[in-house]
């Protein structure tokens, strides 16, 4: 039935794996906050060796056979959800999703019995979603299982933010021992007050020796932010001279309502990332977007599927990102 | 009904004296009679003095008894020290009619736990738009005007009942938070804030508001008292207001005296509560402003909740703190014990200083006043357990600390009903 040169042994990958992870000593993955420098740069060796098995001819390993991960995801996605799906069978777990429109939320039930309901069918980990920051770190007081966050309120997006620097690490062959980061710049441009993607990324970029730069137009700029190695700027052209990354975000429609933005056509006009723009940057400046875009809006098509743009690479990279965040959180525990 | 509470250490508006107090019929007899009693208190080594005042608290009844009602409410009040609990009026119905303040005020006597003196709402509905008929609210029992819960928008409005109330003669309490400002901030806005991702609600939504309805006191003379100041900036505009002759009064709650916004850093909406909890400068001016006596009474905005509904995420779950039964404690234990403060300007806040924001009588030992009474512990430290409150909402932000001052025992009518 099966060929073993073809299939990949459970045992190699995890010996692979694991003589990288012995530091991730974390039960969940809520935030990135209590990361160090070297638990990152492991982290992507374990991301290397999860590639690897997706390159293969039958992308699936065993390593999570028996286990069951149940995502949680109480505000809508596609991609994140289906990303950390694709993940989790790739490592052989069972899933069991779990979407707020169909469920008895709408009916009135609370977070916590929710969690409980499932947690009742036994399950080893949770993929969770929320509108509201800090949810995954309320979750963890109902349960044993782990609770890998896929994105809370503003606050934070680990996932997301491992896949843009291991993105980033690929493209500046960082293989080295400080992963290519050091002294490197990032501009993240757009609605950084609602962004958890933008607060993860200041993270664990400054973690790894980046200069990050967050620009936008002052009402979604929050001057909180600000610290070392984490400067501010209503310039485009400011934050993305010499740039070696240059992250848009969503603009979301419904800001203009708030008072938070003018109107789509006045912050393309003066906040969107383009070929003009991005002359600015360094030679080897990537684009990057952590999707779902709005072209013509924060970023213009033709930047987004010109040949800086990884945008599809860290789709991809998202699989073996998240294959790497249950094998370290599950296996061997 | 004849009880004695010897040995105590008597403290009356400053005066300090070892006797026993001896209480007859629902009034204080006199000082160390001697005679048949029906009861004997020992309160050896312990305060005793005026039951406490909160001019502040949820009680929740009429409509959202799970959360708390008159019984659990008032005991909780008790044990926690009062003798006298205003009720917020942002129940369900809200209290806008003079038939439920009789009712409840009705219902509390025969409970016999802590008096009850109900607020009724400035607004019908609290919608905001059309006055309460204040005389009637009034005449029914209600010793306050406000739609404490949400602010009044609508300055035109406020203007019209500061007029109508001082006309009356009755204090209108302020929610002073600007809403349009606050918008949906759940909590402080600062480097907190941003840092937890959560929406942040503006130290000058509650200054701004403040500044209108000190404003509108000084306008129509109207004795205007402003509920939670939470905010340095909005502390100091009540002082300014004060030092020009303005009616008004200020409160400060323990929730603002004793916790910052750092600790929602732990996600646990059991600390969600507006106005918000502040920063660590807006918590040591208002610290200061209560030592410097320009604060007129700690209120405890009592705001008890299920704890299911407060298991929702921090932007569901429902404002408010429980605090009544531990609110003497910290403060005594954060400003008295550690000698910041001395036990009797501490207790002129409960006591004498309530009393004249309401235009009441200060409570005293004297012969002849009411035998409202409460016995303090000052010497024994105790940890908070909020499994053991007669609030319904059994859980604390305090969880575990340990405290001294905490009440032992409390007479209200003559009759002991907390010990």
């Amino acid at each position: 039935m099966t060929s073993t040169q073809s299939i990949p042994s459970n045992i190699e990958v995890q010996a692979e794996a694991q003589t990288e992870v012995q530091a991730l000593k974390h039960k969940h993955l809520l935030d990135l906050q209590d990361w160090t420098k070297d638990e990152f740069l492991q982290f992507f060796n374990t991301t290397d060796a999860m590639a690897d098995v997706m390159k293969r001819t039958i992308k699936k390993v065993p390593a999570l056979q028996g286990k069951t991960i149940a995502t949680l995801f109480f505000e809508n996605s596609t991609r994140t959800k289906l990303s950390f799906e694709r993940a989790a069978r790739a490592q052989s777990a069972d899933v069991v999703s779990f979407a707020a429109g169909s469920s008895s939320l709408s009916k009135g039930e609370s977070i916590k019995d929710t969690l409980l309901t499932i947690d009742a069918m036994q399950v080893d980990a949770y993929v969770v979603r929320h509108v509201s920051s800090g949810v995954p770190h309320q979750l963890t007081r109902w349960t044993d299982a782990s609770i890998i966050n896929a994105g809370d309120g503003r606050r934070s997006h680990p996932t997301q933010a491992l896949l843009d620097a291991y993105t980033f690490r690929q493209e500046f062959n960082g293989f080295d021992d400080s992963g290519g980061f050091e002294g490197k710049k990032i501009a993240i441009v757009g609605d950084i007050l609602h962004s958890r993607v933008a607060r993860s990324n200041i993270k664990i970029w400054t973690e790894l020796g980046a200069k990050v730069v967050l620009c936008g137009p002052r009402m979604l700029l929050p001057e909180e932010l600000e610290r070392k190695n984490v400067t501010l700027t209503n310039s485009v052209a400011e934050a993305v001279e010499g740039a070696h990354a240059v992250m848009a975000l969503r603009m979301q429609q419904e800001r203009m309502a708030g008072g938070l933005l003018p109107s789509l056509q006045e912050y393309s006009e003066r906040y969107q990332v383009n070929d003009e723009m991005i002359k600015l940057a360094h030679d080897d400046c990537i684009v990057m977007h952590p999707g779902p875009m709005n072209r013509e809006v924060e970023i213009s098509s033709e930047l987004a599927d010109g040949e800086r743009s990884v945008i599809e690479q860290q789709v991809a990279n998202g699989v073996p990102v998240r294959m790497a965040v249950f094998y370290s959180l599950l296996v061997g525990k | 009904m004849r009880i004695c509470i010897k040995n105590g250490i008597l403290l009356d508006g400053g005066k300090e004296e070892k006797a026993d107090l001896y209480l007859k019929d629902g009034i204080i007899e006199g000082l160390n009679l001697g005679g048949e009693v029906d009861e004997t208190y020992d309160a050896i080594g312990n305060i005793v003095t005026p039951a406490l005042i909160d001019l502040h608290a949820h009680l929740r009844e009429p409509g959202q008894e799970a959360k708390e009602d008159l019984r659990s409410g008032l005991s909780a009040a008790a044990a926690g020290g009062y003798g006298t609990v205003i009720s917020m009026a942002n129940t369900s119905p809200p209290v806008d009619d003079p038939d439920v303040v009789a009712s409840l005020i009705a219902k509390a006597e025969a409970i016999g736990q802590a008096r009850l003196r109900p607020a009724a709402t400035l607004s019908k509905g609290l919608k905001g738009e059309e006055l309460t008929d204040f005389a009637a609210l009034k005449d029914a029992g209600a010793v306050m005007i406000t739609d404490d819960g949400i602010p009044v928008v609508d300055s035109h409005l406020m203007r019209r009942a500061c007029e109508y109330a001082a006309e009356l003669g009755l204090v209108i309490q302020t929610h002073s938070e600007e809403p349009t400002l606050r918008k949906d901030g759940v909590m402080n806005e600062g480097v907190v804030s941003q840092r937890l991702g959560l929406p942040g609600n503006p130290v000058e939504a509650e200054s701004i508001m403040i500044f209108r309805d000190c404003e509108l006191a000084l306008m129509t003379g109207a004795r205007v008292h402003i509920a939670h100041i939470t905010t340095e900036r909005g502390m100091k505009v009540v002082e300014w207001f004060k030092e020009q002759g303005a009616p008004v009064t200020g409160e400060v709650t323990p929730n603002h005296l004793t916790l910052t916004d750092e600790v929602l850093s732990n996600f646990d909406p059991i600390c969600k509560v507006a106005p918000p909890l502040r920063t660590e400068a807006d918590r040591l001016y208002l610290r200061d402003a209560v030592k410097r006596g320009v604060v007129d009474n700690i209120g405890t905005d009592h705001a008890p909740h299920t704890r299911a509904e407060k298991d929702q995420d921090m932007l569901n779950a429902p404002f408010g703190i429980a605090n009544i039964e531990v609110s003497f404690p910290l403060c005594y234990t954060t400003l008295v014990a550690n000698n910041e403060m001395s036990l009797s300007n501490l207790l002129e806040l409960y006591q004498a200083k309530a009393a004249a924001v309401m235009g009441w009588d200060a409570p005293s030992l004297a012969v002849g006043q009411a035998a409202d009474i409460v016995v303090i512990d000052i010497n024994t430290e105790k940890a908070v357990d909020a499994s053991q409150f007669k609030s319904k909402a059994k859980f604390s932000p305090w969880e575990g600390l340990g405290l001294k001052g905490w009440p032992v025992a409390t007479f209200v009518r003559g009759q002991k009903v907390f010990s």
